[in-house]
């Protein structure tokens, strides 16, 4: 965490973009977006923009990571090249390596993987612009999308971050906060069973400072969840009517 | 049916199914004696079961489907099937209507095939076993193939075989869908033209209000034909 204090993050009690400090930046999710995905999920969160794609359940290859007695989630991670200011290096690094691995772990917790042994659940997620908390959106858009591919799931992951900056805990760290606070505290969470599936904390917290962190993060991704339903009923609920009507019909 | 399938409502992964009296069937799950849906569907009650039917998602291969499925290896006892499930079925020769000499399985069905089979048994592994040894079960020599997301399978159909009966009197073919979502269509090529393209107005427009009386316009509009005076 930068210690590098040359930039004023609170300015009368308000955020350096104008956020309270437990206000999240804005959310919008669109399910089902690519045609060739079993499913699919479009993110922007503030100013990140992220796809996530499933594909499967289908053959793992190679057969040597196949599990006998369930499936693999396998989540990739990768940043566009163009996602960021300088030019990032196409390919996997110790960073999206970590991520990836961190998304599939996550995301493992609420699928039935039981349900398809032997087999892999694939999940791309392409961070096509990133502004801090590209981790929690890749997570969101990624649970949404493996619901849209129909995969059986125990919930949604609802994810997103919380830290400090001067001092003060706020909720949604934006760029400029993530480059020069002091804590980074991420999280995942499973609504229904009240779980946590991700848990990463980079800096400094007291453990009062951490106990808010998580209430707020806890709070924030609750509202996350709802927005994950609402663009998944968004998706189907027209074709349910539809269907009704034309039932009726026959 | 009314008293087996009564309400239709959207429902996610992780909605608990507040209805009391009522086993968890197939799509849920449950836990500390709640009921939850396990994937995103629709709920449909049958017989004091709660289900959840999917509305997307890949072909999950169910014994007793009869599903279409292209030969894509083949050695002295056995061919290999894929049937659009996440793994290969096994056409051993003891399911062929032929005696097949072992080693001899090439002369009978070849590389590229394709079949109209029966999954007659899914482990818990998911491994397959299909017979193609029963009446209505054969090769497809003829004919041609196209494929639809296996959701979409009911909408072909139609209610009580609807829309599927509409389609084979319209257009004078021969279709089978296989619960897999690939169709076979036989019949005079202008025959099976229409009928593809039927079959993709009706993938393309699954959410649309009407949909069956617009298949059916569209229909009597191209061949000219009118069934119902």
């Amino acid at each position: 965490m930068g210690s590098n204090k040359d930039i004023e993050l609170i300015k009368d009690g308000k955020r350096i973009d104008g956020r309270d400090f437990d206000e999240l930046r804005e959310i919008k999710i669109k399910a089902g977006v690519l045609k060739r995905a079993d499913g699919s999920a479009y993110l922007e969160w503030g100013k990140n923009k992220v796809m996530a794609a499933v594909y499967g359940p289908r053959e793992m290859h190679p057969r040597h990571a196949q599990e006998t007695t369930k499936a693999v989630v396998r989540a990739r991670y990768n940043m566009a090249a163009f996602s960021v200011p300088d030019r990032k290096r196409p390919g996997p690094d110790r960073r999206s390596i970590e991520i990836s691995k961190l998304i599939s772990e996550a995301l493992e917790k609420v699928v039935f993987t039981e349900k398809y042994p032997r087999s892999v659940i694939d999940v791309f997620v392409e961070v096509l612009q990133a502004s801090a908390g590209t981790r929690c959106c890749g997570l969101t858009a990624a649970s949404v999308a493996l619901a849209d591919a129909g995969i059986p799931m125990s919930d949604l992951v609802a994810s997103c971050a919380s830290g400090k900056i001067e001092g003060q805990v706020v909720l949604d760290l934006g760029k400029n906060e993530d480059n020069y606070g002091q804590a980074d505290l991420p999280i995942g969470y499973i609504p229904r069973s009240d779980e946590l599936c991700l848990l990463q904390m980079d800096g400094n917290l007291s453990e009062d400072e951490y106990e808010e962190a998580m209430d707020m993060s806890i709070e924030a991704c609750k509202e996350i969840y709802e927005i994950q339903k609402e663009a998944l009923r968004e998706k189907y609920s027209t074709e349910l009517q539809a269907e009704k009507l034309n039932e009726e019909e026959m | 049916m009314s008293d087996e399938e009564t309400k239709r409502e959207i429902l996610l992964p992780g909605d608990e199914i507040k209805q009391e009296g009522l086993k968890p069937g197939k799509g849920v799950f449950k836990k500390d004696g709640k009921i939850y849906a396990a994937k995103l569907g629709v709920k449909t009650i049958k017989k004091g079961y709660v289900n959840v039917a999917a509305q997307s998602g890949r072909y999950d291969p169910q014994k007793g489907d009869k599903v279409i499925g292209t030969v894509t290896d083949l050695d002295a006892s056995y061919w290999t099937v894929d049937v659009n499930a996440p793994f290969p079925a096994v056409l051993h020769v003891n399911d062929v209507p032929w005696r097949v000499d072992y080693g001899d399985t090439a002369s009978y069905i070849e590389v590229g095939d394709a079949l109209l089979v029966k999954i007659t048994d899914v482990d818990e592994q998911k491994r397959m076993q299909i017979t193609i040894d029963e009446e209505g079960l054969r090769k497809l020599d003829v004919g041609q193939i196209v494929e639809i997301p296996p959701s979409q399978v009911p909408r072909i159909i139609g209610r009580g075989g609807s829309m599927i009966s509409m389609l084979k009197k319209y257009t004078g073919c021969k279709i089978f869908v296989g619960q897999n979502g690939r169709i076979w269509i036989d019949g005079d090529l202008e025959g099976q033209y229409l009928a593809i393209k039927a079959i993709n107005m009706i993938e393309e427009n699954a959410q649309a209000l009407g949909l069956t009386e617009a298949v059916k316009n569209y229909l009597k509009e191209e061949t000219g034909k009118d069934f119902d005076e």
